[in-house]
């Protein structure tokens, strides 16, 4: 028996464990997973001295309400956040981006997130979770990973195995960024397309629909004309990837995607806006933006830069 | 042969094999995917092998698509260890209670139940590629006068376990999910388990699976032998 750990007294809609996700798996069927903003995954591990590899809890929209029973402990919250604190007395209202100590009893209220999709709530210790291949993240379409491959549920208690010794409170004054253009790659299946639907796809505007989720984000538009084929022979996505149905309306592949895929590729997201997408709300409006692979790879590399700067300073 | 390599976005490489479906360009896909698999390179997060097409994705904080088309272009796959694969016997039972699509399939290839079972049961097929959901097999090639299309509106639950047809190809639901494809069948094995870390696979790439009918009782009593 663990004498600290989180009990959930409201899960929130989508609240699953996270880490650094699964690799080496695609050709079984088994996708990446894995925290969906990475960047603010990292930075929730660093808030609290984490090793940045460590699992967190992962919400998105409402997030849970937690009471923590045992001895002191930090935590932190990333991402665009409205969450309380909860102490013997008084109610705080708490600050994204900074870590604070919380003792027995204390609770955490994550009420929702801002524009935006995802939130951290990083422990400063390490959780007790199961591990399916090297990852404890929850994966709930194949229920693989911790927590049984569920997603959090209400009255579940998580135990704190270990608790970090150095409870140093930290800060950092980075803000969530938002993208308004979502750069792309032209996909393999390009010339699948009408120069209208080509034209339609660099220069429309998009809405992101509520059918979005942890597999897939869909978007909805003017319809995207196929002038070759609705379907091709399944093969390989990956994260990022742009899928046009006979619809028409375009399909992002996100990080629980699944493995292969029968639609036209019309373009991949550039790795540089991927923690960004994700985080663009049901309702938002985005266009896509062509760039060529040098310029994502370079743009990537400035990106990755400003990461680990943004980690070494906290 | 791989055809042309180009990219799949900026982490990943595409290799063609070419347009056709058959078993001498997915067995050279295969070789490709195990040779490549075997040697780690340094990066190279995920292989996805499909019926014509070889997806390699990498780290882009590691590697680029420069870095990994030279490797791939400068592979030898023709020192690939031995292929490995297995012949498997899937029980079936293809009962009314499992067989969900029959009267669509009677209707679409306008032949009767039992005609049906014989031209799909006792016979070869060859997997292709594994996926879409964790341990799916896809399975070919089925008899001409076998060949459906998909259903036109996506069932929100196939049952695990589900036998299912569609074109050319046979596949097995490893766990409940939706789904568009012909419902056959049921199998009471296991031809995904998420415990067994090594081998969550029951049926792999190169592998040849024959389904073997069992009747509803042998279903029942399956799992408790």
């Amino acid at each position: 028996m663990s004498s600290n750990y989180l009990d959930i007294i409201r899960p929130g809609i989508n609240t699953t464990f996270q880490d650094k996700g699964r690799d080496h798996l695609y050709h079984i069927g088994i996708p990446f997973s894995g925290a969906m903003d990475n960047r603010n995954y990292l930075i929730a591990n660093k808030l609290v001295n984490n090793n940045l590899d460590s699992a967190v809890i992962e919400f998105a929209y409402q997030g849970p309400h937690i009471k923590y029973s045992g001895e002191k402990i930090n935590f932190a919250i990333t991402g665009d956040v409205f969450f309380s604190i909860k102490k013997k007395d008084t109610e705080i209202e708490g600050n994204c981006y900074q870590s604070y100590q919380i003792e027995d009893g204390d609770e955490i209220n994550i009420i929702s997130t801002n524009k935006s999709v995802y939130g951290y709530l990083a422990l400063g210790g390490e959780l007790d979770l199961k591990f399916q291949w090297n990852s404890c993240s929850i994966n709930t379409k194949a229920n693989i990973g911790s927590n049984d491959g569920k997603k959090l549920d209400v009255g579940q208690r998580i135990n704190v195995k270990k608790i970090n010794s150095n409870k140093d409170i930290k800060k950092t004054n980075y803000i969530n960024t938002k993208i308004e253009n979502i750069r792309v790659i032209k996909g393999t299946n390009f010339d699948y397309f009408s120069e209208e639907g080509k034209k339609i796809f660099y220069e429309r505007e998009f809405t992101v629909s509520k059918l979005s989720d942890r597999m897939g984000m869909r978007l909805e538009g003017p319809k995207i004309n196929n002038i070759v084929n609705t379907n091709i022979k399944s093969e390989g996505l990956i994260k990022g990837v742009i899928q046009v149905p006979a619809d028409g309306n375009p399909i992002i592949m996100l990080s629980d995607h699944g493995t292969i895929g029968g639609y036209p590729k019309i373009g991949v997201v550039a790795s540089v806006d991927y923690d960004r997408l994700v985080q663009m709300s049901p309702g938002s409006k985005t266009k896509f933006k062509q760039i060529n692979l040098s310029d994502a790879e370079t743009l990537f590399k400035l990106y990755e830069m400003e990461t680990q700067n943004l980690l070494s300073q906290i | 042969m791989i055809k042309n390599i180009s990219n799949l976005g900026d982490a990943a490489l595409y290799c063609d094999f070419g347009n056709e479906v058959n078993k001498s360009i997915n067995s050279e896909v295969i070789k490709y995917f195990k040779t490549i698999k075997e040697k780690k390179f340094e990066g190279i997060n995920n292989l996805t092998p499909s019926y014509n097409k070889l997806i390699i994705s990498y780290d882009l904080k590691k590697t680029n698509f420069k870095e990994v088309k030279n490797y791939v272009e400068n592979i030898n796959a023709e020192d690939s260890t031995d292929i490995n694969s297995k012949k498997l016997e899937i029980p079936v039972c293809c009962h009314e209670n499992f067989s969900m699509d029959i009267k669509r399939l009677e209707e679409i290839l306008k032949l009767s139940r039992e005609k049906i079972l014989e031209n799909f049961l006792n016979k070869e097929y060859f997997c292709y590629m594994t996926g879409f959901i964790a341990g799916m097999p896809f399975l070919g090639d089925l008899d001409e006068n076998m060949r459906a299309q998909r259903l036109e509106t996506p069932r929100v639950k196939v049952p695990k376990g589900s036998v299912a047809l569609t074109e050319q190809f046979a596949n097995i639901y490893t766990f409940e999910s939706p789904g568009g494809w012909n419902i056959l069948g049921n199998t009471p094995l296991d031809v995904f388990d998420s415990s067994k870390e090594d081998k969550p696979n029951l049926i792999n790439p190169g592998d040849t699976v024959i389904f073997k009918e069992i009747t509803l009782d042998q279903y029942k009593n399956y799992n408790e032998q």
